[in-house]
C-alpha cells in the first residue's frame, strides 16, 4: 500500500523528475500451482483454437468453400461453420462487439482482468515467449546473471542467444502464417506458400505478423499493458468494491517479519502478519511489481504471486491464500472480526449478463431465421413516372434479389397494388406473362430493371403502395418488399 | 511555468505536474524511454518523406521528392488499368448483335452502365438525365417513338441523328402551313381542333369537323397518315394518343400548325465508338418505352 506522504517530510527542492525511464527488465522466477496450470491450460487452447482453427473443414456443397472460418474479402463473405454472413449483414459483428465488450465488463465486475491475466494474446504470446527464454536461458536467477555479466561473451552463450530468437521468430512466423490463412482456404494457400506461387500480400502480412509478434512478445511485453493498452484505465473506472481483484490481504500479512522471528513471537504470544518478506511474489511477475503495495495499473491479475506465496504458506506451515481473489471491503470486514462477504450476484453483474443474454438471443434468433431469399427495391427517381400513348401510366424499379442459398434458385416476381397492373423485366421474355420468371445463381444478387404498368382507369389515386413479392417457385419461399406507384 | 518544486501528491508521494482539475492533480510520470525514442524516430521518418515525397511548396510548383510520386500519376495508372479491363469488355459488346445484348444479363449490364454514363455526359443536356425529356426534346421513357423503338431504329436515330446534316440522317418536318402561307388563319383554327378532336380533346364551341377532316386529308394525310396514325419513316407523330411533344392545348398546336417544327438530334457516329453507340441504343430501349 502506498502510505500517505506528509510533504513536510520530502527534500523541498525535489526536482520535476527525469524526462523519462528505461524500461526494467523483468525476470520471471517459473513456478507450479494452480493458477500456472489454469494459464498453461489456457494458453495451449487459445494458441490451439488459433493454429489449428484455419484447418478444420465445413461441408458446405459443391462450389462453396469448405473451411469453417473463412474470411472471403475477394467474394465478400465471411463463413463461420454453419454461418454464413454477406457485408450488408454487418451488424451481426456490431452484435458480436457489444456481447464482447459487455462480457469483458462482466469478467471485471467479477474477477477482475481475467481478460488481462489468462486470455489477452498479449499475455499468452509473451507467456509462451518467456517459457522459450526459460528453457534456454535458465530460471530468473541464471538469466539475471548472464544479463549482468561483463565476461566476454563465449560460443555457449551466443548459441543460446540465436537459438531463443530463432525460436521466437519462427513462433512469430507461425503466428503470422496461421493469420492469412483466415483468409483464404488453408490447405491450398499452405502449399503455395512453401513452393513461393503464394500471393505477395500473404508474405507481407506474415512478414507483419511475425515482426509484431516478435517485438511485442519478445520485447515490449509488460509495456504494452502499462502504456499501450486503454483496457488498464478503463477497468480501473469501471470496478467496485465488491469486484473481487488478486489482492494482497495485509490484514493478515503485516507485520511482515522474517520466519525465525515470526516464530519467536509468536511464541510469545503477540501479534505478527503471515508475510515473510521472501519476494517470490515480486520474483514471479510477469510485470515486475509488489502486489503488496496494493491494486495498481502495471497487475494483469495473472495470479502467479498467489502460487508463489501458497508454496511459501505451505513450506512454513500457514493458511494459503494470503494473497487471493479478495477485496478492500472484505479486509476491512475481518479487520473489525466479521467474515467475509462474497457478491458474484449485484445490480452491476445481473445487468451485464442480461445484456448478453438479450443480444445474444437476438443475435441467435436472426441467425435462426435468416432469410436465405430476399428482395430490394428501388424507385426510379427521374422521371418518377411515364404516361404512355394509350394514357396508362408506367413506373420503373431496380429490384435486387439476393440468393443466399447455395443452390440456384428460379424465383418469379408479382407486384400487388395499382389495379389491373401488368410488370415486366427487361431482358426477359417471360414464359408466364406478368409474372416474370429469373433464374438467380446461388450465393449471388440479381439486379434487374422492372416496369409496373397500370391503366389510369381505376387508379385515380397520386401514388399508390405497390407490393413486390418474390417466390422461390421450387421451395415455395417467399420475400417481399413494398414501393409505391406514382402518377404523373 | 509554475514553480511547483514543492509540489508533491501527499497520497503517492509523488510530484506532479503542476496542473489540477477540480482538486484533482496530475502526476508527473516520465515516460518510457522507447515512447521518447519512437516520437524522435517519427521526425527522423518526417524529414525522410519530406525528402523522397513531395513535400515543400515553390513559388510555382513544389518539391517532387526522390521517389517522383504523385497522386495525378496513379490515377493515370488507374485509369489505364480500367480501360484496359473495360476495353476486352467492350470488345464483346461490339460483336454481339443488339439483341443478343438484351438477352445476356452480362453484357445487359454492361451496356445499361456504359450507356448510363454515356448518356449523362452526352445526351441529358436535352433529354434529362433519366431521358424524362421537355417540350421538343422527346421522353425516352415512353413507348412513342417519332422515328420507331425498336432497338435497330433507336441505334439508327443515334448514329445519324434527326435533321443533323449528317448524309443518313432523318429527314422530314412539320411545315409552316401559316407562316408560308398554305393554310389561312381561321383553317388553321379548324385543323388544330381537327387534330385535338383525333385524341378524344374536346373541341372550340362552332368547330366544323367536317371542314377539319377536309383540310387534314388535303395537307397532313401525306406525313401523319389516314387517321393521324403518324409515320416513323418521316418522322411524323402519332396524332390520336396521349403523348404531345411539344403540346396539346389549342394555342400550341396554333402555334405547330403556323410555324412548323423542325428539332434537331445531333448524329454521335464518328463522335462516339460503335460498341458505346450500341451501349447507349441498349440503354435507351431499357429505359422502359423499347418496342
Amino acid at each position: 500500500m502506498n502510505r500517505p506522504v506528509n510533504p513536510k517530510d520530502l527534500p523541498l527542492d525535489d526536482d520535476n523528475g527525469p524526462l523519462y525511464v528505461a524500461q526494467k527488465k523483468v525476470y520471471p522466477q517459473s513456478i507450479s500451482g494452480t493458477f500456472r496450470r489454469i494459464k498453461w491450460g489456457l494458453m495451449a487452447f487459445c494458441l490451439g483454437v488459433y493454429y489449428f482453427l484455419p484447418f478444420v473443414r465445413w461441408n458446405r456443397g459443391l462450389g462453396a468453400p469448405s473451411q469453417a472460418v473463412l474470411i472471403d474479402l475477394p467474394n465478400s463473405r465471411f463463413y463461420f461453420f454453419f454461418i454464413e454472413l454477406w457485408p450488408q449483414e454487418v451488424y451481426y459483428f456490431t452484435g458480436l462487439l457489444i456481447v464482447a465488450a459487455v462480457a469483458l465488463f462482466l469478467m471485471n465486475s467479477v474477477g477482475g482482468r481475467i481478460w488481462c491475466g489468462y486470455l489477452c494474446p498479449q499475455t499468452v504470446w509473451t507467456d509462451l515467449f518467456y517459457a522459450v527464454e526459460r528453457l534456454i536461458e535458465g530460471d530468473r536467477r541464471e538469466r539475471m546473471k548472464k544479463d549482468k555479466s561483463s565476461d566476454p561473451m563465449k560460443l555457449e552463450r551466443i548459441s543460446e542467444i540465436v537459438l531463443k530468437h530463432s525460436i521466437w521468430l519462427l513462433i512469430g512466423w507461425w503466428t503470422g502464417g496461421a493469420w492469412v490463412l483466415y483468409f483464404n482456404d488453408a490447405p491450398t494457400l499452405v502449399k503455395e506458400l512453401v513452393t513461393f506461387q503464394a500471393p505477395m500480400i500473404a508474405y507481407i502480412w506474415i512478414g507483419i505478423l511475425t515482426a509484431t509478434t516478435y517485438v511485442l512478445a519478445g520485447f515490449m511485453r509488460e509495456q504494452v499493458c502499462t502504456y499501450m493498452c486503454p483496457w488498464p484505465r478503463i477497468q480501473a473506472a469501471l470496478t467496485d468494491e465488491w469486484a473481487l481483484n488478486v489482492t494482497y490481504r495485509y490484514d493478515r500479512g503485516e507485520k511482515r517479519t522474517s520466519v525465525k522471528k515470526a516464530a519467536e513471537l509468536r511464541a510469545l504470544g503477540e501479534q505478527v502478519g503471515d508475510c515473510v518478506d521472501c519476494y517470490q511474489c515480486v520474483a514471479v511477475c510477469p510485470t515486475g511489481i509488489d502486489i503488496r503495495n496494493g491494486p495498481q495499473l502495471e497487475c494483469i491479475q495473472c495470479g502467479l504471486c498467489i502460487d508463489a506465496c501458497d508454496n511459501v504458506m505451505t513450506k512454513i506451515g500457514r493458511p494459503k491464500r494470503l494473497i487471493g481473489y479478495d477485496n478492500d471491503v472484505n479486509i476491512q470486514r475481518r479487520q473489525e472480526g466479521k467474515a467475509p462477504v462474497y457478491r458474484i450476484v449485484r445490480a452491476r453483474t445481473v445487468a451485464y449478463s442480461a445484456i448478453i443474454a438479450a443480444v445474444g438471443g437476438i443475435m441467435f434468433y436472426t441467425l435462426a431465421t435468416r432469410s436465405l431469399l430476399d428482395v430490394n427495391v428501388l424507385h426510379d427517381r427521374n422521371p418518377v413516372a411515364v404516361r404512355l400513348s394509350d394514357g396508362s401510366i408506367r413506373n420503373a424499379y431496380t429490384v435486387r434479389l439476393l440468393n443466399k442459398s447455395g443452390y440456384d434458385r428460379v424465383i418469379a416476381i408479382d407486384a400487388n397494388g395499382p389495379v389491373n397492373a401488368t410488370i415486366h423485366v427487361i431482358g426477359i421474355d417471360s414464359v408466364t406473362p406478368d409474372r416474370p420468371m429469373i433464374v438467380v445463381p446461388r450465393d449471388s444478387t440479381s439486379e434487374l430493371r422492372l416496369l409496373v404498368t397500370a391503366p389510369a382507369e381505376g387508379n385515380p389515386e397520386k401514388s399508390i403502395p405497390v407490393r413486390f413479392h418474390v417466390t422461390d417457385i421450387g421451395l415455395g419461399e417467399v420475400a417481399s418488399a413494398t414501393d409505391n406507384f406514382v402518377a404523373p | 511555468m509554475t514553480d511547483h518544486h514543492s509540489d508533491i501528491d501527499p497520497v503517492s508521494g509523488r510530484s506532479t505536474t503542476g496542473h489540477e482539475w477540480d482538486g484533482i492533480k496530475e502526476l508527473n510520470t516520465p515516460l518510457p524511454r522507447w515512447w521518447v525514442i519512437t516520437f524522435y524516430l517519427t521526425i527522423v521518418w518526417a524529414i525522410g518523406y519530406w525528402i523522397v515525397y513531395p513535400a515543400w511548396p515553390l513559388i510555382s510548383s513544389n518539391t517532387t521528392g526522390l521517389f517522383g510520386y504523385s497522386t495525378r500519376a496513379d490515377v493515370a495508372v488507374e485509369l489505364a488499368n480500367l480501360e484496359k479491363i473495360r476495353g476486352a469488355k467492350m470488345v464483346a459488346l461490339g460483336a454481339a448483335s443488339l439483341a443478343d445484348i438484351e438477352k445476356d444479363p452480362a453484357l445487359l449490364a454492361l451496356a445499361r452502365a456504359k450507356g448510363k454514363t454515356v448518356f449523362g455526359d452526352n445526351c441529358a443536356p436535352c433529354h434529362g438525365s433519366g431521358g424524362a425529356g421537355a417540350k421538343g426534346y422527346p421522353n425516352l421513357n415512353d413507348d412513342d417513338w417519332l422515328w420507331g423503338g425498336s432497338l435497330d431504329q433507336i441505334m439508327q436515330t443515334i448514329q445519324f441523328g434527326a435533321r443533323s446534316g449528317h448524309a443518313k440522317t432523318h429527314e422530314g418536318q412539320m411545315l409552316a402551313f401559316g407562316k408560308d402561307g398554305v393554310l389561312k388563319p381561321d383553317e388553321i383554327v379548324t385543323a388544330a381542333n381537327y387534330v385535338r378532336a383525333l385524341s378524344g380533346l374536346p373541341t372550340r364551341k362552332g368547330y366544323d369537323a367536317a371542314k377539319g377532316e377536309k383540310i387534314f386529308a388535303e395537307n397532313c394525310v401525306a406525313c401523319h397518315g389516314d387517321g393521324g396514325k403518324g409515320n416513323p419513316e418521316m418522322g411524323a407523330p402519332n396524332l390520336t394518343d396521349k403523348i404531345w411533344l411539344y403540346g396539346s392545348d389549342e394555342a400550341t398546336l396554333i402555334e405547330t400548325i403556323s410555324q412548323g417544327r423542325a428539332g434537331v438530334m445531333p448524329a454521335w457516329e464518328g463522335r462516339l465508338d460503335p460498341a458505346t453507340i450500341k451501349a447507349m441504343a441498349v440503354y435507351v430501349h431499357s429505359l422502359g418505352g423499347g418496342k
